[in-house]
């Protein structure tokens, strides 16, 4: 089966699995994968900005912990927790720190885009890790977590399963919209952009402001990963923030192949299956053997599992 | 001594050269000559590697170049002067000598006798010597590009259009170096937009068309106002 | 004003900007010359103190562990470089900063396995104090400023004079034409990167009585150095000196005021500035 019909069913057998499987899972397993999906939102996120724009950017620990605060402002200041709420507070403090971001580092190319973006997640780091009184510094916040409400309609409780169908949901309409986004004029320009810059500007588009859409885009999405995250969790923490974790989601974008969307929440998937297998015989330095796995496969296989697999399949 | 057999080469997806085929003997001074943009300086490259040769031959000594590392040419004997000059800027003149003089199992002797004689024949690059290369103009550049390829004392040296761009009296500058280097026993291929100075210079020239070589003859059975050179360089 | 506070500080900002810049130096030397981002470069610092610290324990020499430490990551350098690096040159610069990322987190962790999480203390070679004002400042500080300092100088010797220098710096401007001269531009940048590494191990074993010696000791430095030489300019050696030592006594000053933690975000502020402003370098006399 080829083309879109191909495409749809893949993606209703793939929902359909993974919504089925909390049902049948352990608890730790489906914990596993609502982790999974949320860790691929973010990870899809950076995938805009790195495999499409070609700009590796360090700095959506920032976005992520910050939609995390930002639902945590909600969920704490009005009572009782609102779910949507803390949706809008989450992604309306990603969307700003992202414009921010953007301002700045969009002017800069390469390297400097990349080291900029590592510096913003450390400055938001550092604030949010001395300014005590407002984020509970180095202990984060606890909160409860909101019911699912429908005005009108229904309140309930989240159980396990059906927060997990929640996330699910929300990855998978996320999803369906970033592709809808990459596949449309706006999305061939920003590859355009990755190909190259020089030409895309010679044509006449407005490259600095393609990229800042990229990079607010970019960080609604990571926020709303964060969103999600503080509402299965109930914590926030400056842990979040630190630009090693967005190095790791970087990971999760090599190995599952840039570019692709589907291909980083594969490599998140990946990248955990890997830890929980090595944690089994290096504990707590799984990332030796991960990280080795990583650096070979950014020499020998920089076009992720995705890449890898089509290759094998043509 | 130096061969190309059959080379193509490709820039991306245009491709650029369509078989050329050339020889150089030892001690010869061979023209490469054609309107721009025929593949003359690409061929260069396609011996220096620049360029990578998609399927052909290029041997020189016997030995094929193709998968060699760039930096073991010079030490096989050829030198390059590539068209943009491409001095290290900013490396003072002697250092850029130094680039090559600074060789395995050069006695300081043979160094300084190799310095002198390049000093000689270019005096200005001795006044300068302490200077910077980017300062230099752009003749006195083209000077200190030849120089540090004499440095490698090579067999052959591949010259890419040594005279552009230059005033008059440098271009006889030009011409004497390329004859006493001659007289040397190096061989020299020579790319030149200048077809008098090509045939005063050279032993053999090729004329290139469209990324191949489509003439050959020896110099002397050539003149300026020849119709083969009217039929690919005429304007 | 607290005029003996800002004395301190202006000493304590030099100190701690040479070694920086000994850090520095070296990043800025491996960029210059391959176009390479080594984010692994703070665990070179890093595996360097505790190499200086098993040395230490071992010879009871601190100038022994300063060697054997400099040399023996110096090779590790060389080793990281010619199995990752090399089969990645010419291919996205993209592909050496995620390389490199990836052996940072090898190396952190293979310390953390083997170390340990506590952290170690490496014994200053001398104690002892002189009196700044009537405070007592300790030798040792004013000793490691000054042998950082003559690292540097014996670096910038090396280059400006000496065939190796000639071809370290001819590589860095045309590695084409380096190449073309005879050059052996691979073993060149194998070089550099291992006395870029060397360099790093050095400070770390200078600064190991400073600090304790962990395995995360890299990673704070690693941003710091990345700032340095982006402010600096990139491969610009005598900038990033510069632009350590000035950053590292802005820092400094700042830390009178606030705590250290936040001084940091100082060192942030320059970076943004000069990108904005002068972004190929804050003491590059000519924007290009």
């Amino acid at each position: 089966m080829t083309g879109r019909a191909g495409f749809w069913v893949s993606l209703t057998v793939a929902v359909a699995l993974l919504a089925v499987a909390p049902l049948v899972l352990p608890e730790f397993w489906r914990r596993f994968l609502t982790e999974i999906l949320i860790w691929g939102l973010l990870a899809m996120s950076s995938d805009i900005l790195i495999g499409y724009t070609g700009m590796v950017s360090f700095g959506h620990s920032a976005f992520f912990g910050i939609g995390m605060y930002g639902t945590a402002a909600a969920l704490l200041t009005v009572t009782p927790p609102n779910l949507w709420l803390g949706l809008l507070y989450g992604l309306a403090a990603a969307g700003v720190v992202a414009g921010f971001v953007a301002f700045f580092a969009t002017r800069l190319r390469d390297i400097y885009f990349s080291i900029t973006t590592l510096v913003f997640s450390q400055i938001f780091y550092v604030i949010i890790f001395t300014w005590t009184e407002v984020t509970g510094g180095e202990n984060g916040l606890t909160f409860r977590q909101p019911a699912f409400w429908i005005p009108g309609v229904v309140e309930v409780r989240f159980t396990p399963v059906t927060l997990h169908w929640f996330v699910l949901g929300v990855v998978t309409v996320s999803y369906l919209l970033l592709r809808r986004i990459t596949q449309s004029p706006f999305g061939t320009v920003l590859q355009s952009i990755r190909e190259n810059e020089p030409r895309t500007r010679a044509i006449g588009y407005a490259v600095e402001r393609y990229k800042i859409v990229a990079v607010m885009l970019s960080g609604i999405f990571a926020g709303l990963a964060g969103v999600l995250y503080a509402v299965q969790n109930k914590f926030a923490a400056p842990d979040f923030v630190f630009f090693l974790v967005s190095g790791e989601v970087v990971i999760f974008n090599v190995m599952g192949g840039m570019g692709t969307l589907v291909g980083p929440v594969a490599g998140a998937g990946f990248f955990f299956l890997l830890r929980e297998l090595f944690s089994r015989y290096f504990t707590q330095y799984y990332l030796i053997p991960v990280g080795i796995i990583f650096t070979l496969m950014v020499i020998f296989m920089p076009q992720g599992l995705l890449g890898f697999a089509r290759r094998r399949l043509h | 001594m130096l061969t190309l057999a059959d080379v193509h080469a490709h820039y991306g997806k245009s491709h650029v050269l369509h078989g050329v085929s050339i020889d150089v003997a030892a001690g010869e001074v061979v023209g490469l000559l054609g309107r721009n943009g025929v593949g003359k300086s690409t061929t260069l490259k396609a011996i220096m590697g620049l360029v990578p040769a998609s399927s052909g031959k290029i041997l020189f000594e016997g030995r094929d170049l193709v998968d060699l590392p760039a930096h073991r040419l010079a030490r096989l004997g050829i030198a390059y002067v590539p068209e943009d000059r491409r001095i290290f800027r900013l490396l003072t003149v002697l250092e850029n000598l130094r680039t090559g003089l600074d060789r395995h199992g050069v006695t300081e002797e043979r160094r300084q006798a190799l310095l002198e004689k390049v000093y000689r024949h270019f005096p200005v690059l001795r006044e300068r010597r302490g200077q910077q290369g980017g300062t230099l103009s752009g003749g006195e550049q083209q000077m200190l590009a030849i120089a540090r390829a004499m440095m490698l004392e090579p067999k052959i040296i591949l010259l890419d259009e040594p005279t552009e761009g230059l005033m008059p009296r440098m271009v006889s500058q030009i011409r004497e170096i390329i004859q006493v280097l001659h007289a040397d026993g190096v061989a020299i291929l020579l790319v030149e937009q200048n077809v008098p100075l090509t045939l005063q210079v050279s032993n053999r020239v090729y004329i290139m068309e469209k990324g191949t070589v489509r003439h050959q003859a020896a110099a002397s059975a050539l003149r300026v106002d020849s119709a083969v050179i009217h039929q690919y360089l005429g304007v | 004003m607290p005029y003996e506070q800002i004395l301190i500080q202006t000493v304590n900002g030099l100190v701690s900007g040479m070694i920086l810049a000994l850090v520095a130096s070296g990043l800025t030397l491996i960029f210059g010359i391959m176009d390479v981002v080594n984010f692994a470069h703070g665990e070179l610092f890093m595996l360097g103190a505790y190499v200086g610290t098993t040395t230490l324990v071992a010879t009871g020499s601190f100038w022994a562990a300063l060697l054997v430490a400099s040399v023996l990551i110096g090779l590790l350098g060389a080793a990281l470089q010619i199995t990752t690096l090399r089969p990645l040159l010419g291919r996205d610069p993209l592909t050496t900063i995620l390389a490199t990322f990836g052996i940072s987190l090898v190396l952190q962790n293979y310390a953390l396995w083997q170390y340990g999480p506590v952290a170690r203390k490496i014994q200053e070679p001398f104690t002892g104090h002189f009196r700044l004002f009537h405070l007592e400042y300790p030798y040792y500080r004013i000793v490691i400023a000054l042998l950082s300092a003559a690292i540097i100088g014996a670096l910038w010797l090396f280059m400006k004079y000496g065939t190796y220098g000639i071809w370290i710096r001819a590589t860095t401007q045309d590695r084409v034409m380096a190449a073309a001269m005879g050059i052996p531009v691979p073993l060149v940048h194998t070089g550099v990167f291992a006395i870029g590494a060397a360099m790093a191990a050095a400070s770390g074993v200078l600064f190991g009585p400073l600090v304790g010696v962990n395995h995360a000791m890299g990673v704070d430095l690693i941003l710091r150095a990345f700032i340095v030489v982006v402010v600096g300019g990139m491969g610009n050696l005598g900038g990033s000196v510069l632009a350590a030592i000035f950053i590292s006594l802005a820092e400094s000053f700042a830390s009178i005021w606030v705590s250290p933690a936040q001084a940091v975000i100082v060192s942030f502020v320059v970076l943004i500035l000069t990108l904005l402003f002068r972004p190929t370098g804050l003491f590059v006399p000519t924007p290009k």
